[in-house]
Formats: structure tokens, sequence, C-alpha cells
């Protein structure tokens, strides 16, 4: 359990050092004493840097933009779990006082073949943007849309396709498994058009190049471990991989 | 004779757009092969923007500073988009559209710009529906709408409390597309650090590769700013930690016009400030006043619990004071009524800087529906709680689950705290009718202009104007100015050094580069004391006390002086470490503080000089015996658009508003 309202944490980190994808990394622990528990766990990473700035080092690079768990940039390994130890939440969500007085805490990059690491905490994942740009979309330029209350689309359907589409791209998914697999962030965009009647056009052409591109980038397979769900910070379902392997199935049966 | 010329199509202002765009220059297929587009930014503006672009047949390049386009802080939009479809069937037009964000823009918005938004806001909607954009629905399968501040009819879209996250995907699939095909080049983690100009007209950009750390020249027939707002500039804001003005602030020191710098957004429904650790601010959705009640109690210092103080004793001072809309009034009257309660000594929690956003009073109401619809009879009062908690949730349960990460406390239980917080900037680069800057070639859409919402922006309407922009606005109106440089080319080309030979090689792009790489060298060679981050919070605290909910002369004189001295401090006492030639983020920092610390100067010099009080620009000497922000509309009916001229050097250009559709008023929603 964590601590409440108000009270202050001393900390030992130890955290990722590596200066560029080619060096090898390292270790580096630092204490870090007064963490308020009302911080963010960014925000004591703000602590941190402070620290190591005022003493002359340089400062740990790590992705973070909007700081309200929903741009998707945040991605740190945290005791040995993506995002950290509480379920349904991004590093940047994630709070002090879900910590103790005296902790040690470990923070590593997301570790897989297609993430590469950039610098200490940052890792590449354009692959992401590349197997969308392979197939996540329906072909639809701009000008060409019907009124938008022509396509009815039951509530049930509109529910199940929007809680597919709450995926952020973080690649908590990658980090969590075993075999670097993405199939759960694949299936989210594959199962989101799949449900919808716009997407039903490209709906096997779509799942057999998002899959192929998939592959291509060096992401393992998925042997149904589940972690990836335990991780996703958006509660995004397995039962989308099983959509997807579905839908894979049905597109080459021809 | 002004500078300015808006460039407004003459004709009555519902048949200005659909003539203006069916009469322009186009750019026929195969020229549209030869020109290139640079992007700038990839929210929704960016975003549509380059798909549509792309799908057109321009060479497009797009560039972000984050990692993935997909990240862009239109990302974080919670509530909804509005659109003039009037599909609830309650009275709404494109008229009445435009007539909302005139009125809710406090009259300082230019007529014909927005009744175009207002006349594209339904084609939006179709789009990305089409793309497969998740809205809400009803159990018919037919869209479902809600309500937002500052108008009284249904016509905001949304999904769930993220809305911008689906509308941006959408936008951000439609460009990935592109980019599969091979029609847009995307330049992630770079970061624009200056528009290239040749003659005056933007030709191209200068940009870091924020991984090697490599300066790049970027040569492009035309450079759109898609960058956002700089709301940044009060360190503590509801922007996401990178959004920065450095592309426009550049862009203004190149030749563009800054318009109405400081209309500044505070938004009233936001998580309050719980320390000084704090590095950023949360919105809670103003769709939330749809089913929240805005209290404070009625006796100082009161200090039960909410829960525990009963209702005679609770004042909705929003609901008293402005009866008509209620919680419902547009953002810069809520916030105002909230600073006006706390600084009177009626806040509450541990900061006392903070009002009760509370749900219990619709919770009940839901309950009380779902029961009739079950066929419970006498239901109890925990069982219609529990019921209408059901219903909540399902509007709003990302909401209320940030709510809870971030403060500790069920919303669901006791009343959500809030206080308002800077938003969204109104103001940015000075446009005209077709999206551009003064600086010709170099165009702004969406944020990064000022166009669309005067002084103060209605909620839901900031998605709709990125999309405007972008899906249907630029796509047009940049054929007008790339059909003329299709002649120039055609004119130029046995030119041995014509622009369109030399590109990148021109030397305005080495001095460029070399102007950013000494910039660059400069901040890690200054070895001085403090941190970047210090510099900022320093600048934020100014900006906020003496530039934010309220202003006065003083106290933006003084701001003027001490924004100077922090900045000469910043420039000989600056600690930047690392190096230029690798990822570093402390000195990305570096370079949009610098800036930053100009700008800051500058919106203050704006609300000094604007002697009267309009939306979210609310001058102490200037409000009506109520409170009520008190315009001044003989002499200041005008848009400032500012020009740089050296370093706190300035010369003010004025654009005249002319109301030629709408009778200007004095703003009331009581």
């Amino acid at each position: 359990m964590g601590s409440g309202h108000g009270t202050e944490l001393n900390l030992t980190l130890k955290v990722w050092r590596q200066k560029n994808a080619k060096a090898a990394g390292s270790f580096e622990t630092h204490q870090l004493t007064g963490i308020s528990t009302d911080m963010s766990f960014l925000e004591m990473f703000d602590v941190l840097n402070e620290k190591l700035i005022h003493e002359g080092k340089e400062a740990i690079a790590f992705d973070h933009d909007c700081r309200e768990g929903i741009c998707g940039a945040c991605s740190m390994y945290i005791n040995g779990r993506p995002h950290g130890p509480k379920n349904l939440v991004t590093t940047c969500q994630l709070h002090m006082r879900s910590f103790k007085n005296g902790d040690t805490i470990v923070v590593e990059p997301w570790r897989s073949a297609a993430f590469p690491v950039i610098k200490d905490l940052a890792v590449d994942r354009t692959a992401f943007d590349r197997i969308i740009a392979s197939g996540g979309y329906v072909s639809v330029n701009t000008g060409n849309a019907q009124d938008a209350n022509n396509i009815l689309i039951p509530k049930e359907a509109a529910d199940e396709a929007f809680s597919a589409a709450a995926c952020i791209g973080c690649g908590a998914c990658v980090a969590a498994c075993k075999n670097a697999s993405a199939m759960l962030f694949v299936s989210a965009k594959v199962s989101q058009l799949a449900l919808l009647p716009q997407g039903q056009v490209e709906r096997k052409e779509r799942v057999k190049k998002m899959v192929a591109q998939m592959d291509e980038e060096g992401f393992g397979n998925c042997t149904n471990t589940g972690a990836c769900e335990a991780e996703c910070p958006k509660g995004i379902s397995l039962e989308n991989i099983a959509r997807m392997n579905r839908e894979l199935t049905a597109a080459s049966l021809k | 004779m002004s500078k300015l010329d808006s460039k407004i199509p003459e004709g009555p202002i519902d048949q200005k757009w659909s003539k203006y765009r069916s009469t322009v220059h186009l750019v026929n297929p195969a020229n549209k092969r030869s020109l290139e587009v640079l992007v700038v930014g990839s929210g929704l503006a960016g975003a549509s923007a380059a798909a549509t672009l792309a799908e057109m047949g321009y060479k497009v390049k797009v560039f972000c500073f984050q990692d993935s386009p997909r990240r862009a802080h239109s990302i974080a939009a919670q509530g909804g988009i509005n659109a003039a479809k009037n599909y609830q069937n309650d009275g709404d037009s494109t008229y009445r559209l435009f007539y909302d964000t005139i009125k809710g823009g406090d009259y300082r918005a230019r007529e014909a710009n927005v009744h175009r938004l207002a006349e594209v806001s339904s084609s939006i909607i179709d789009q990305c529906v089409a793309q497969g954009v998740p809205l809400a629905r009803e159990y018919g399968g037919l869209l479902s709408n809600r309500s937002f501040g500052g108008t009284q009819v249904q016509r905001t879209f949304y999904a769930a409390g993220q809305t911008g996250q689906q509308l941006l995907l959408g936008a951000y699939s439609a460009l990935q597309r592109q980019v599969g095909s091979g029609n847009v080049t995307l330049c992630s983690r770079h970061e624009m650090l200056d528009v290239v100009t040749i003659d005056g007209v933007a030709r191209g950009i200068i940009a870091r590769n924020l991984v090697t750390g490599e300066m790049e020249k970027h040569f492009g027939h035309a450079v759109l700013l898609c960058t956002g707002g700089y709301g940044n500039v009060f360190y503590l804001s509801t922007n996401a930690m990178g959004s920065n003005v450095t592309a426009a602030w550049k862009a203004h020191k190149k030749g563009a016009f800054f318009g109405n710098p400081c209309y500044t957004q505070i938004h009233p429904t936001c998580i309050p400030v719980s320390g000084d650790h704090q590095s950023k601010l949360t919105l809670m959705s103003e769709s939330l006043r749809n089913d929240g009640r805005i209290w404070v109690p009625k006796k100082k210092d009161d200090n039960r619990k909410p829960t525990d103080i009963p209702e005679e004793e609770r004042d909705y001072y929003l609901e008293r004071r402005y009866p008509a809309f209620g919680n419902l009034v547009p953002r810069d009257v809520a916030s105002r009524a909230a600073k006006e309660r706390c600084d009177a000594g009626y806040g509450v929690g541990n900061s006392k800087m903070a009002v009760y956003l509370d749900f219990a009073f619709n919770t009940a109401r839901y309950g009380r529906t779902e029961a009739t619809k079950r066929n419970i009879q006498n239901p109890s009062q925990e069982e219609i709680m529990r019921l209408g908690k059901e219903v909540v949730k399902e509007k709003y349960g990302n909401l209320f689950d940030m709510y809870e990460q971030i403060t500790g406390e069920n919303p669901y239980e006791v009343p959500m705290r809030i206080y308002p917080a800077v938003h969204y900037t109104m103001g940015g680069l000075w446009v005209d009718y077709n999206l551009m800057t003064t600086v010709k070639g170099l165009y702004a859409l969406g944020e990064a202009n000022f166009s669309d919402h005067g002084a103060n922006r209605l909620g839901a309407s900031a998605l709709m104007q990125g999309l405007a922009d972008g899906y249907y606005v630029i796509p047009y109106t940049l054929g007008v100015y790339l059909s003329e440089e299709v002649s120039r080319m055609s004119a130029e080309k046995d030119k041995p050094d014509s622009i369109d030979k030399l590109k990148t090689k021109h030397p305005a792009f080495d001095a460029a580069l070399k102007e950013q790489t000494d910039l660059i060298n400069k901040f890690l060679t200054i070895k001085g004391t403090k941190s970047v981050e210090s510099f900022h919070k320093r600048l934020g605290l100014i900006m906020w006390n003496k530039c934010g909910m309220a202003r006065n002369k003083q106290g933006l004189t003084e701001a003027i002086s001490e924004i100077q001295a922090l900045r000469r401090e910043f420039w000989s006492d600056v600690r930047v470490l690392g190096s230029a030639d690798e990822m570093n983020p402390d000195l990305e920092k570096a370079g949009r503080v610098a800036d930053f610390l100009e700008l800051g100067e500058l919106m203050c010099k704006d609300a000094l000089h604007r002697e009267e009080s309009c939306g979210g620009h609310f001058r102490e000497e200037h409000q009506t015996e109520e409170g009520e922000a008190k315009r001044d509309d003989a002499n200041f009916a005008y848009v400032a658009a500012w020009e740089y001229k050296s370093e706190s050097n300035w010369e003010l250009n004025k654009e005249e508003l002319k109301y030629e559709n709408i009778k200007i008023a004095q703003r009331s929603y009581k």
C-alpha cells in the first residue's frame, strides 16, 4: 500500500543510463530525499534532473509530453513493470503515494529489438507508425464523405470500437511481453475498423498488410500469456488479439 | 496606409466562402507534383492539412518534435467538437454557430473567418465519421450530442472524454496513409528553429534532428505553421510539456506580425495546484459543467467537509449571477467568478484557492431516471446513487479516474476541487483570409493563428478550428499563392541561379543555419549556475501574477521590466549541459524558454496598450459595477498586430474589425 497525503519519502533510484543506441548502458544509483507523495512519478524525475544539473551532471533523457495519460509518450519500466506498480495508469499518472519511504525503485527503458534505445530511457517506437502506415486507416480522401448520420452504427459496436481505439500507442504491451510481441497494439486498430461499417471494404487487405508489417519490424510472436493486457494502461482487451487472428484467418481463406 | 490586407472577399457573409472557393486560381495536378509544402506540427491542423494536401498531389514534408505525429497535444482535448448539424432539432444553424462564436469571443474576431468556420463545421463531422472515428452514438445508431458553454443548443459531438484523441488518431491515420503511399515524408523528433526567407518570401526552414543533433535545411514552396499555442509561457498550464512558441516566434522575428498576444484563455475547471513540485496542470473537461454544479460555502473559511455542508449554506454562484446560462457560462466568465469568490475568502481545500464541482445532484437525477426505466419502485437513496453513478461513469469515466489518480480523492463520493488554469491562447500569428501571415508563403493554422476566437474561445471550438483550417480551408487557399508560384517557376525556368534550382543551396539557407547553430553553441557556452527550468518557473510566476486572469497598468509595467531583467540573467547565467550533437532535452528546452522570455514581454505590452476589458483580457481598471468585462468598442474594436523591429521594440498595426452582420453589443449571459 502507498502513503497518505502530504507525507515525504526518501528513496533510492536505480536508473538506466545509456549514451546512445550504440553505447553499452548501465544502472546509476541516486538518493532522493523529501519527495512529496503528491508528486507524479515524472515530477520526481524532474526533481532528480534539477539535482543532477545543479551538480553539473547531465540530466536523464526520458520521453514525456502531455502528462495526463493520453499522448502515450511516457515509457518507463519501473520495478519490472511497464508504467510501474499500478494498473491502468501511465507513468505520468503514477503518483508517489504508490511508494513507501525507503523504497528502492529500478527504472529502465522499454526493452525490445523493435524499440532500440535512443538515449537513457527514451526508445525509438517509429515501428508503430510504420504499422499504421501499412494499413491502419480507412481510405477516404477529404471531401468524399457522406452525411455522418447516414452511417448508422449500433451503440454496442460504436462502444466496442471506441474501447479498441482508446489505445495510446505507448508500447507497454511490447515491453511487457516476453516475446516482445506487438499483437495487442496491432489488433486494437484492426478491431476498431473491423467493428465499424466504414472499415468493411478494406477489412481483409488491412489485416494482412498490418500483420506483415508487424512481422517485418521484428516484433515477436504471441504466446497468449496475457501480460500485454495486464500492463496496458488503457485496458485494451485480449479479445482484440483473438479477433485479429480470426480476421487474418478469414482474410487468408479466399 | 495599413500594412495589413485581410483579403476578405466581397459579397454577403453567407456567400463569401462558397463564391471565393469556386473562383480562386487552381493548380493543375501535374504542377502540384513539383510543389513542395512543409508542414510544421502534426496536431489536428497539421495532420489534416498534410494528409489533405498530399491527397491532392502536393509533395509534403511533416515535422514534429514528438517521437510520433500521433502525440501532438490535440490528443489531450477532452470534451468535444462543435458542428452546426442541428441533429438535435433544437434550433441550431450555421448562423447561430457563427453568432455564438462572435459573441463568445466578445466581438473581437473577424466575421468572415468565423462564418466560414461555421459553414465547414458540418463537413468535419462527416469526414471524421467516414475515417472510422468512433464518436458517441445513441441506441438508434445516430450520433449523440452534448452541451458546452456559451450556447443554448446541443451541438457538441464527442467520444467520451477523449474526443481530441479520437479526432487526432483519425487525422493521423489519414496522414500515415499518405506516408505509406510515399506522398508525405515524415520527420518526427525534429524541431523547427527558423523559417528561411529569401527577398521576404518564405522558402523553407531550419530544423534540428533531436536524435542526432544535426542541423538540417529544408526547402518548400510554402511553409505551414501548425504549431499550437503558447500557454506554456505561464510555466503551469494544461498544455503538454513540450508545447512551445518557438516556430511561431522565430517566424515573428522574420516578419510575421503577432496578433492579439495578450488574449489568453484561463479555463475554469482544472485540478488545483498541489505544491511547488507541480510541472503542469490538468483540465477537467468543460463537458463536466453539463452535469456538475459549481459552488462554494456561503460562510467564509468554512472548514467542514463539503458533504457536511447543507444545501442552504451553499452558494451556487454561477447559477445565482447568471440565471440564463448558469453553470454553462463561457470560460472567461466562469474563471473570473471563481477567482472573485476565492479572493473574497470563500475558497475551499487546503490552499483555499479552489471551488467545488459537485456531481451529487445530477447523479441522483440520473439514478431516479434509471430506476424509473428499470421499473424499480421506491428506490433507496443508495440505490439511486448507485444507478446514477453508472450513468456518470459511462459519460465521464476517464476524467473521474484521472482526477482520482492526481488528487487521491474519489470524485464519485466527494465534489471535485477545481480552479482556473491557463489552457489556450486565442492570440497568434496574424493571418489573412487565406491563412497567410504577413510573410509571403508562410501560413499559420489552428491555435497558432489568431483568427477565429476573438478574445475568448468557446468550448469545443478548438478542435473544430484546427480541422477546418486543415481539411477545408488551406486546401483551397494555398492554391491562390501556389498558382502564382507556378507562374514564377515557369518564368524563371531558364535562370541558372533560380530559387527552384538552388533550393537549399541558396546562401540564405546557409546564413540561417549558421545563425541557429551559433545560438545553440551560445546556450552551451554560457555555463552559468541556474537551470533552464528555474528560469521558466520564474517567468511563469511573473506572467500568472501580472498578466493572468486580472491585469492592471501597474502590474503590467512592472512585469515588463522584470521579464527584461530575467532575460538578461538567463543569457548570462543559464546552465545547459551536454552537447549539441546528441539527444539533449535540456538544450531543446533552453531554446524554447529563450523565446518565451521574449514573447512574455510582448504579451504584457499588448495587455498594457489595450485599455479595455474583453473576453480573457480583463483589465481591473475597466469593469462594470457588477464586475463584468467592459469593452471600449469606439477605441479598441481592432486586432492588434505587432511587428517586430528589434529587441523590446515593436510597432503596432491595427486591423479594424467591422461588424456588418452581427450587432455589436454588451455581452450578457444573465
